[in-house]
């Protein structure tokens, strides 16, 4: 295997030399000049004109149609059905699906840019955005069949169905090869049997990807993925979990008891399960990097826009260096993050390996936000620790972002493991 | 200031005209320069004036009832006005046509200025309709609709908070100071947004793509046969006096006695 040096360079080369293979280009005709575009890694500096534009138009949804409610939505736990709608119509809530099947037909450059900035005005209808485009849109566009994609794709992008994705288990979070749902066949039919835990959108959702053992000596490689609508005779959702943030978003366990699904439901091959899981997690986590991402920067610009404000020791306390070296560290920690982010994106846009970058962008952006809204609250002080200012919600929505899609740790071992098949000779 | 303007341009009878959109650039918030000649513009964001937006939207909307076959937006400014035209692209303006207009020209470039470069294109492009904000948010002159209106010799509906096309002729609603009032104009005609005519679209991301194909032709206002010398000269820019605070008194008797004691009454 090449030396790790060799592998940048050349993997920079062919980032900006390669047009993106055939399947790509399929799949994103309508993006052509912007995946193209946005190729090369002189891209970071600045984003192209038609992102820079969604990013634009994203920010001016935010503010107006988002952050006036987020605290209201966070106090009464109460989904953004409206707002959701809203995304939809311009096409956020797909934003990868192709134009035909009634998506954005854009990239994940594109995407992560969106999610910054809904999650930045509301965090809530960002992981609802995110969950919809990247666990439950995705797997079905990369493994889904034809049929499967016009039934399971095209009424989830406007808004008025969203999906959602069941991985965890009780007992088996971290531990995703040890899935105890099982599925066994029944003449025509498979039938489900299990609890999945955690599942977001669960309480809003009208369909699960959900992922279940059908040959348990295989252990990982015996799990397979099923698509499965709601409500549907068998699935049952537990109580709403009563959540230290994003609580606009419902979190329920999903309970199959005999939930019988016709074959045609299996998506992808019998026994791909954990792969499909893995890699719609992937993607996934540059979804959840973007949603930190808009978490710390709204802690930042809550932050700052104080620092000018208050007036303590006769000037504004943004005179202070110790206020001033907490800002620079906020602002250091996002860009750092941003960047990763956008690299990740920029990678997979150009179907190149993206697994390490995305587990670095997700546990730098992760961090970041809660770093950044920890200091928004000191910088706050007691005005922090109040719901009159929206640091202590940034500070309470941050925190899962080190949890959900593969905690810290797993991304660290992701990391690991991607950087020592690297260095194998 | 910057100024935009969309002219919708095309033939009526069966054949629904084109309306030309007016956009115009401004800046959100405004400080004075320190040597008070005018407000600071460099570096400062600008974004599509909001009843340009207003005025947009109504033009894709009427275009989506067939009522109307192309949508023109137009902006008058630097090369940075090309940014306010590609967003009115993205909310469904079919091209558009960037005057550019930069420097000292800029500085000084006023409402007859622009109102004749909006003459001129709606002429040029054989408007029916021309659409613009009622005022921009940042000089609140509330003119180019009206002069631009008087140099074509067209009627205006100014203030518009209802526009219905009716064949040849066009029934405006409009805000005024007594309430409402109706007008039944012929086209070709002006019409200023008012803030309730319409809640503008957010661009969809599928529009955003496409806006990069569209295009947007460039022009000098000499092209047009527009001289752009000001007759104004602004001798100085204020900021508004800073509020004092008020007094409370006791009673009416207090209240009556120091309107007296300020000569208010």
């Amino acid at each position: 295997m090449s030396r790790p040096l060799g592998n940048a360079r050349e993997a920079m080369a062919e980032v900006i030399a390669t047009p993106g293979n055939k399947k790509s280009q399929e799949t994103r005709k309508s993006v052509g000049v912007c995946v193209r575009g946005c190729r090369g890694l002189s891209r970071l500096a600045e984003l192209p004109e038609t992102h820079d534009m969604l990013r634009r138009t994203c920010r001016d949804f935010a503010d107006r149609e988002l952050k006036p409610i987020a605290a209201r939505l966070d106090k009464e736990g109460t989904f953004p059905a409206q707002q959701i709608l809203e995304l939809g119509a311009m096409g956020v809530m797909a934003m990868e699906v192709p134009e035909e099947l009634g998506g954005a037909g854009m990239d994940y450059l594109a995407y992560s840019v969106a999610m910054e900035e809904i999650s930045r005005g509301c965090a809530s209808t960002g992981v609802v955005v995110s969950v919809n485009n990247s666990l439950y849109l995705g797997p079905i566009l990369k493994f889904g069949s034809e049929d499967q994609k016009q039934k399971w794709i095209t009424p989830f992008t406007g808004g008025r169905q969203v999906g959602c994705f069941a991985l965890s288990e009780p007992d088996n979070g971290s531990d995703a090869g040890a899935a105890s749902t099982m599925a066994h066949q029944d003449g025509d039919h498979w039938v489900l049997n299990g609890t999945k835990a955690w599942i977001t959108n669960s309480w809003d959702a009208a369909a699960v990807v959900v992922f279940a053992t059908t040959d348990r000596k295989l252990k990982h490689k015996g799990i397979s993925a099923f698509l499965v609508p709601m409500p549907h005779p068998g699935l049952s959702l537990g109580k709403k979990e009563d959540k230290l943030g994003i609580k606009a978003s419902s979190t329920a366990n999903i309970i199959l008891e005999d939930c019988r699904i016709p074959l045609d439901n299996m998506l992808g091959p019998r026994g791909a399960g954990f792969k499909i899981a893995m890699q719609t997690l992937d993607s996934g986590r540059i979804g959840i990097a973007a949603q930190a991402l808009g978490i710390a920067q709204a802690s930042l610009d809550c932050a700052a826009d104080y620092a000018h404000k208050r007036h303590a020791f006769g000037a504004s306390i943004g005179k202070l260096q110790a206020v001033q070296f907490k800002l620079a560290d906020m602002a250091l920690a996002i860009e750092s993050a941003r960047l990763l982010t956008w690299k990740a994106a920029l990678q997979r846009d150009a179907t190149r390996p993206f697994t390490k970058e995305a587990a670095m962008a997700k546990l730098s952006a992760s961090e970041a936000a809660t770093f950044c809204s920890h200091q928004a609250i000191q910088i706050l002080g007691g005005m922090g620790y109040v719901t009159d200012m929206p640091a202590e919600r940034h500070y309470r929505d941050a925190r899962i972002t080190e949890i959900y899609e593969g905690t810290s740790e797993i991304q660290r071992l992701v990391i690991a493991g991607q950087l020592l098949k690297d260095y194998a000779a | 200031m910057e100024a935009g303007g969309a002219v919708v341009a095309a033939g009526i009878a069966e054949v629904t005209p084109t309306p030309l959109i007016s956009t115009k650039r401004f800046i959100p918030m405004i400080r004075v320069k320190p040597d008070k000649t005018g407000v600071v513009t460099d570096g400062v964001k600008h974004s599509m004036n909001p009843f340009c937006e207003i005025a947009m939207e109504e033009a894709v909307r009427l275009k989506e009832k067939k009522l109307i076959k192309e949508v023109v937006a137009v902006s008058c400014g630097p090369q940075q006005a090309q940014e306010t035209i590609r967003t009115a692209l993205a909310m469904g303006a079919d091209r558009g046509i960037h005057v550019e207009v930069s420097g000292k020209d800029y500085e000084n470039l006023g409402p007859l200025q622009v109102s004749k470069i909006m003459a001129a294109l709606a002429k040029k492009e054989e408007a029916q309709l021309v659409i613009l904000g009622k005022q921009a948010i940042d000089d609140d002159c509330n003119q180019t609709g009206q002069m631009t209106a008087a140099l074509l010799d067209w009627p205006q509906g100014t203030f518009a908070s209802e526009v219905t096309l009716e064949g040849d002729k066009m029934k405006v609603v409009r805000e005024i100071d007594g309430g409402l009032e109706t007008v039944k104009i012929n086209t070709p005609a002006v019409v200023t947004a008012d803030l309730r005519l319409n809640t503008p679209r957010y661009a969809t991301l599928p529009n955003i793509m496409k806006a990069k194909k569209k295009k947007i032709a460039n022009m000098k206002p000499s092209d047009l046969g527009v001289d752009l010398t000001s007759r104004l000269e602004v001798l100085r820019v204020d900021e508004p006096p800073q509020r004092q605070a008020g007094i409370k008194v006791e009673t009416v008797e207090d209240l009556v006695g120091k309107l007296k004691e300020t000569g208010s009454i």
